[in-house]
């Protein structure tokens, strides 16, 4: 019988029901899309900063207390100690391997130009392939690092060319001063070394590089006669914005507590990563580029504020909705309702059916809410991060949940009117 | 033996008198009529009676209980278990057959039986109508419906108010015969009307006017 008034209803107020249904369905798609955005937009929006340069540098422990101390910069005299190029495919071993997203050593000489002028060279590495320890292999270099370059003649060096060793890439107001051309071929001695190499990109880097000139590391380590020596790297890593345990661990590890340690250890804290990077490179010191790695984790908690209201405010529509709609609904079966508690039906009975039409009609609204919200996600993937966004699976049981809940407290104000409604003054008048 | 005893029943509405010092009887298996125009109390008592309201003073006994002074939970147990209503405007679920109409009724009262709910409709001339809606019936078959589903659980009491108001003089023919029948089988009838006609097919009449009871009349053609 329960079930056939059920259907009764749902059939007779189809329209208003389908109200209800495309209310909740609106909310529930905004709070799909915009929670599977925000769960997953932590790995969206850190690699999307991270095409804006590295958030960790790691030196040499020496060159690293001397900068400190004597604010001297990479190619001093006075900056001497070297990390090992062989160990920097670790990086990619650490327990946040997956959370490294590109790497590239630096090691600085002083190049005399043809016309006897000096300008800074820089070996690193491009596209350099490397193959782990753990069986993979991956292209690590300026290409990813530096992606915001604008190459405006030429190409970006191809360490996968056979002649990646006699080539350069210039910066674009250094190629200006000294006339040069893609193609070009320059001379270039460093100490007593001298090398033809062909120029075979300019770069606009919109900064001091675009007074550099960048050539493949083994060239400048050949140059210099620093074989396997490295000045620094540059890491891009996925982190976890800071809290008060990260700032706590930050200043010094050895302070935490076991737990403390294991929580902090195993969450992507900048901190955290440049820790587990020190273990594995020899005499390094890894700092987080501090301006950055605030800032990624301000933009990150903001964004995700601000998604988090619209979808808060959306639920909080969707109830207002729910509320309008549902008492619409009860007051135009208020006679009906007070039949039902005439013949005998209970407070609890009716407000059971009540509920029960409301709960179906939410059900559907939730379903395909949450399928249209799958669609709205990708939208906004595609639209701000140019790509797809996951399903998350914690999602659907997190929507149901708001969704149940928002239908329940919109239907509240519904249920009161009809625990209120007297059979005798909506069946016939009062006296 | 009375089923049914108000005592110096009083309902007042702000400064309006509904009821004033109302005292009746209606005794198993008799057969009342509550008369008066409009304004004279007649849908109050109904309420009252029908457990759908409180008097302001006074006791109202119904098979020896106090209506009066029981909780409104208490009031929804003892309607459904002892009192059959039907209305002037023939309310039914308007998304429910005639048949589903009678079993809604069993349903709050105990188990739907469409067997039993059939045979109901059958007895007010309805059977071949169950499976229609109610916006397929005609008044008459509406209100004849409703008495179906005010008999289906044997109340003790059957609670009418003008009954026969919406209806044309052949379908006034069917309820009121069908209220001769269930009195002959010993179900109490009270039917509140202001229709002389269907007062005169009850063994008493009461009279209200102003809230006040005016007279009682036993109607000494019953039966003919």
């Amino acid at each position: 019988m329960l079930l056939r008034m059920i259907r009764g209803v749902l059939f007779h107020q189809k329209s208003k029901m389908l109200l209800i249904a495309l209310t909740i369905a609106l909310g529930a798609s905004l709070a799909t899309g915009m929670l599977n955005v925000v769960l997953g937009v932590e790995e969206k929006v850190n690699k999307e900063l991270k095409n804006y340069g590295a958030n960790i540098v790691v030196k040499p422990k020496d060159s690293s207390l001397l900068s400190d101390i004597y604010d001297v910069g990479e190619g001093s005299q006075l900056n001497t100690a070297y990390l090992r190029e062989d160990e920097l495919g670790r990086l990619k071993t650490i327990f946040w391997a997956f959370n490294i997203v590109d790497f590239t050593p630096f090691l600085d000489a002083q190049a005399v130009l043809s016309d006897g002028s000096a300008a800074r060279l820089t070996g690193t590495w491009f596209n350099h392939h490397l193959d782990l320890p753990t069986g993979e292999s991956l292209d690590a270099g300026v290409v990813g690092m530096r992606s915001w370059w604008d190459i405006t003649e030429g190409r970006w060096l191809d360490e996968k060319d056979g002649d990646a060793q006699a080539e350069i890439m210039a910066g674009s107001a250094l190629a200006q001063r000294m006339g040069w051309h893609a193609g070009d071929t320059v001379r270039l001695s460093v100490s007593d070394e001298e090398a033809e190499v062909t120029v075979v990109g300019i770069y606009d880097a919109g900064g001091e590089e675009d007074d550099q000139l960048f050539a493949a590391l083994d060239l400048v380590q050949a140059l210099t006669g620093r074989e396997n020596r490295v000045a620094s790297i540059e890491v891009s890593a996925l982190t976890t914005p800071d809290n008060e345990l990260a700032r706590r661990a930050a200043r010094n590890p050895a302070a935490l507590s076991s737990r403390d340690y294991e929580t902090w250890y195993c969450t992507a804290y900048v901190s955290a990563i440049c820790y587990q990077i020190q273990e594995v490179i020899t005499g390094s010191v890894a700092s987080a580029v501090r301006k950055v790695a605030e800032s990624e984790g301000t933009i990150l908690d903001k964004t995700k504020l601000l998604m988090i209201l619209i979808t808060a405010l959306s639920l909080i529509g969707s109830a207002l909705g729910i509320s309008n709609l549902v008492t619409a609904s009860v007051m135009e079966r208020a006679k009906e309702i007070g039949l039902l508690k005439a013949i005998g039906a209970k407070d609890r009975s009716i407000t059971g059916v009540v509920m029960t039409e409301i709960l179906i009609t939410a059900l559907a609204g939730f379903a395909a809410g949450y399928f249209l919200g799958f669609g709205f996600a990708q939208l906004i993937g595609q639209s701000v991060f140019g790509s797809s966004i996951d399903m998350d699976p914690r999602v659907a049981p997190i929507v149901a949940g708001l969704i149940a809940l928002v239908t329940i407290a919109g239907s509240l104000p519904a249920i009161r009117m009809v625990l209120r409604l007297r059979p005798a003054e909506v069946l016939h008048g009062g006296h | 033996m009375s089923l049914l005893e108000l005592r110096n029943v009083s309902k007042i509405y702000g400064e309006l008198k509904a009821l004033d010092n109302v005292s009746i009887h209606v005794d198993q298996g008799e057969w009342v009529a509550i008369m008066g125009p409009s304004g004279s109390g007649k849908s109050t008592m109904m309420n009252i009676i029908g457990c759908m309201d409180k008097p302001t003073s006074g006791q109202v006994l119904l098979d020896g209980v106090d209506i009066a002074r029981e909780s409104s939970k208490r009031l929804t147990d003892i309607r459904r278990d002892k009192i059959g209503l039907i209305f002037q405007q023939f309310h039914m679920v308007s998304y429910l057959t005639a048949v589903e109409n009678v079993m809604v009724s069993q349903y709050y009262h105990s188990m739907p039986d469409e067997k039993e709910a059939l045979e109901a409709l059958e007895r007010v001339g309805l059977r071949e109508r169950a499976r229609h809606l109610p916006s397929q019936l005609s008044g008459g078959e509406q209100q004849r419906v409703c008495v179906a589903r005010a008999l289906i659980n044997h109340p003790e009491l059957i609670l009418a108010d003008e009954p026969t108001g919406n209806l044309d003089e052949a379908n006034e023919n069917i309820v009121l015969d069908l209220f001769a029948q269930l009195h002959r089988e010993g179900t109490t009838l009270i039917v509140v009307t202001h229709d002389p006609e269907v007062a005169d097919a009850a063994q008493r009449t009461i009279v209200l006017e102003h809230g006040k009871l005016l007279k009682e009349v036993v109607n000494e053609h019953f039966g003919e």
